[in-house]
């Protein structure tokens, strides 16, 4: 797939996650950098949110389920206003509000704690089915990783959310194709991806991860299916934007990030994609 | 004591529109008049414990109060990252109802049989834990689960226990009730092994020992209060529990009992079952039998510590 150039905020987006890895010289990298632009559609254009009244009962709800992808979503609360700049490079620090995965509770608009794997779609299931017993219409979006797709508790939720007919729960699926310790086709090979989710009874569709168009055309109309629980699955490439990074297994998670390397990490966010 | 405890479900249920019952695969027909009359709050959910205790945890984020009712072993053992972080960590209101806690599956083997239900309970933060002893005390504590904060571990005898509760004894999640006075000994119980431990205060009555009987029905948080208050004038503390030795009650009364630091000290035994995979089939009783959880030997253990 050719994937399209970084637009200007993306760019902007990517720096503020990595002031954020910055201040605490660690993160899970290349896991946020590939979530970018499906978290940025979701909070600019598509979530019914309210930053200042962050419990809202008609609220649309977004749960990233692949928790260790966290530093995307700070850097998209701090841009909705859910909280403010100054608490960005407090990253994993002892009396911070953000830590290495998000928790419900401490940060405002986190509708979740996830951090294990294969827990948030069970979770979004839930909201979805209390949506439907209520009566209300907002949606439940999940973002999971491709490796979590290897929890098999992930296939007892969609199996769940087809069987109650969940229109109005939307899963994501950051489809980078590179977990924690190589290639998804080497590890766990998750193909034919799509068609295993039809199987399950959801409504697919396929979409380049980085392009915000294509992914807001996707997204805005949700739902797509009156009937079926829906999945997007976006492909991206792990660590996008910074190339030594990008497809590359050992950006999944970094510690003890040298002064040089951090700036060439910033230096190679300047090379157009 | 289990169909009580659905019994008052479904009851909960038609008070109070945020009661919504799950199951994963359990006998046919259970709570049907919840599932005719109440259609969209009641869910058979197949066997998948994990993605059930996540979906419930979705439903109490949004004010639901879900209860599970499904054999012990496949509640606990299975799902305990979600009861871990999808419900404790948030502090959620969901009622987890284990049937056939301790030895009651005994001819189906250790896959089935809950021997350390509490122990991994008990390891979970905001977790409430009660084992009623009886249909009429599951009766007086099912109406106090709606308002309770934080997840809650309900766990099922095998039913048609003999009733030892008494209605005179106020019933309140997270206060022992002491049953019986006594100066000598103290035993500690929860769940239906209370009935054995009353019997063997009976016993050892006939034998001029009076023992005091304090039955704990939360076993967490535990009542520490009422522990110490009875156990100050006796010589020695015996806890009876059919869960295993390794986490149960009786490791959460002698912290109580080794903090306290009693002057003389109290003699102290633990009745449980042993940490290891249980290794026989036939009947709950024979295995209670096989593993010293007996009316005699609960006299033998206290007399013999009165004796040291």
């Amino acid at each position: 797939m050719e994937h399209k150039r970084l637009d200007k905020r993306s760019i902007e987006f990517r720096k503020k996650i990595l002031r954020m890895v910055d201040s605490s010289r660690r993160g899970h990298i290349g896991s946020a950098l590939s979530a970018v632009e499906i978290v940025r559609v979701l909070y600019e254009d598509v979530l019914r949110v309210d930053p200042r009244n962050a419990a809202w009962p008609d609220r649309d709800r977004f749960i990233l389920s692949k928790g260790h992808g966290c530093l995307a979503l700070y850097a998209a609360l701090a841009e909705k206003g859910f909280i403010g700049d100054k608490e960005l490079p407090g990253f994993c620090r002892f009396d911070s509000i953000l830590g290495g995965h998000p928790q419900y509770g401490k940060v405002p608009g986190v509708e979740a704690s996830t951090g294990s794997l294969g827990h948030g779609l069970s979770v979004g299931v839930g909201i979805a089915l209390n949506g439907k017993i209520d009566k209300k219409d907002y949606r439940t979006f999940v973002l999971m990783g491709d490796g979590e797709c290897n929890e098999g508790s992930v296939w007892e939720a969609a199996m769940c959310a087809s069987k109650h007919n969940l229109s109005r729960l939307i899963v994501m699926i950051d489809y980078n194709k590179m977990q924690c310790y190589g290639p998804t086709c080497e590890v766990q090979d998750l193909e034919p991806f799509a068609d295993k989710w039809r199987s399950f009874g959801f409504n697919v569709k396929e979409a380049d991860g980085h392009d915000m168009a294509e992914l807001r055309g996707i997204l805005k109309n949700t739902p797509f299916d009156d009937k079926k629980p829906q999945a997007v699955i976006c492909h991206t490439i792990k660590g996008k934007g910074i190339r030594s990074l990008e497809a590359h297994a050992p950006s999944h998670h970094k510690s003890r990030i040298s002064d040089e390397e951090m700036k060439s990490l910033f230096n190679e966010l300047e090379i157009p994609g | 004591m289990r169909k009580t405890c659905l019994n008052e479900i479904y009851k909960l249920a038609k008070q109070d529109k945020r009661v919504v019952f799950f199951g994963s695969d359990i006998a046919s027909g259970t709570l049907s008049q919840f599932r005719e009359e109440m259609p969209d709050r009641f869910f058979m959910e197949g066997v998948s414990e994990a993605n059930i205790v996540g979906v419930m945890s979705g439903l109490a984020m949004n004010g639901k109060i879900p209860y599970l009712n499904t054999i012990a072993v496949f509640l606990t053992r299975r799902c305990y990252e979600q009861i871990f972080l999808d419900a404790a960590m948030h502090d959620l209101k969901i009622r987890l109802v284990g049937s056939g806690g301790g030895l009651v599956y005994a001819p189906l083997g250790p896959t089935h049989l809950a021997f350390e239900d509490i122990s991994l309970m008990r390891a979970i933060p905001n977790m409430t834990i009660v084992a009623p002893c009886d249909s009429e005390e599951m009766k007086r504590l099912m109406p106090q689960t709606l308002d309770r904060e934080g997840p809650m571990y309900i766990r099922l005898g095998k039913g048609g226990d003999p009733i030892v509760s008494s209605p005179d004894k106020d019933f309140r999640i997270g206060k022992a009730t002491l049953m019986r006075e006594g100066a000598d000994a103290l035993i500690i119980t929860t769940g239906v092994t209370l009935k054995m431990v009353l019997d063997a205060a009976a016993g050892l009555k006939n034998k001029g020992i009076e023992a005091a009987v304090l039955h704990m029905h939360t076993i967490k948080p535990i009542d520490s209060e009422a522990v110490m208050k009875a156990a100050r004038k006796v010589k020695a503390i015996v806890t009876v529990e059919e869960n295993s030795i390794a986490g149960g009650l009786g490791s959460a009364v002698s912290e109580i009992a080794a903090e306290a630091a009693f002057s003389p000290a109290k003699r102290f035994a633990r009745l449980a079952l042993p940490d290891a995979f249980p290794a026989k089939y036939g009947s709950q009783e024979q295995l209670m039998d096989f593993y010293g959880l007996t009316t005699e030997k609960i006299i033998s253990s206290v007399g013999n510590l009165l004796k040291r």
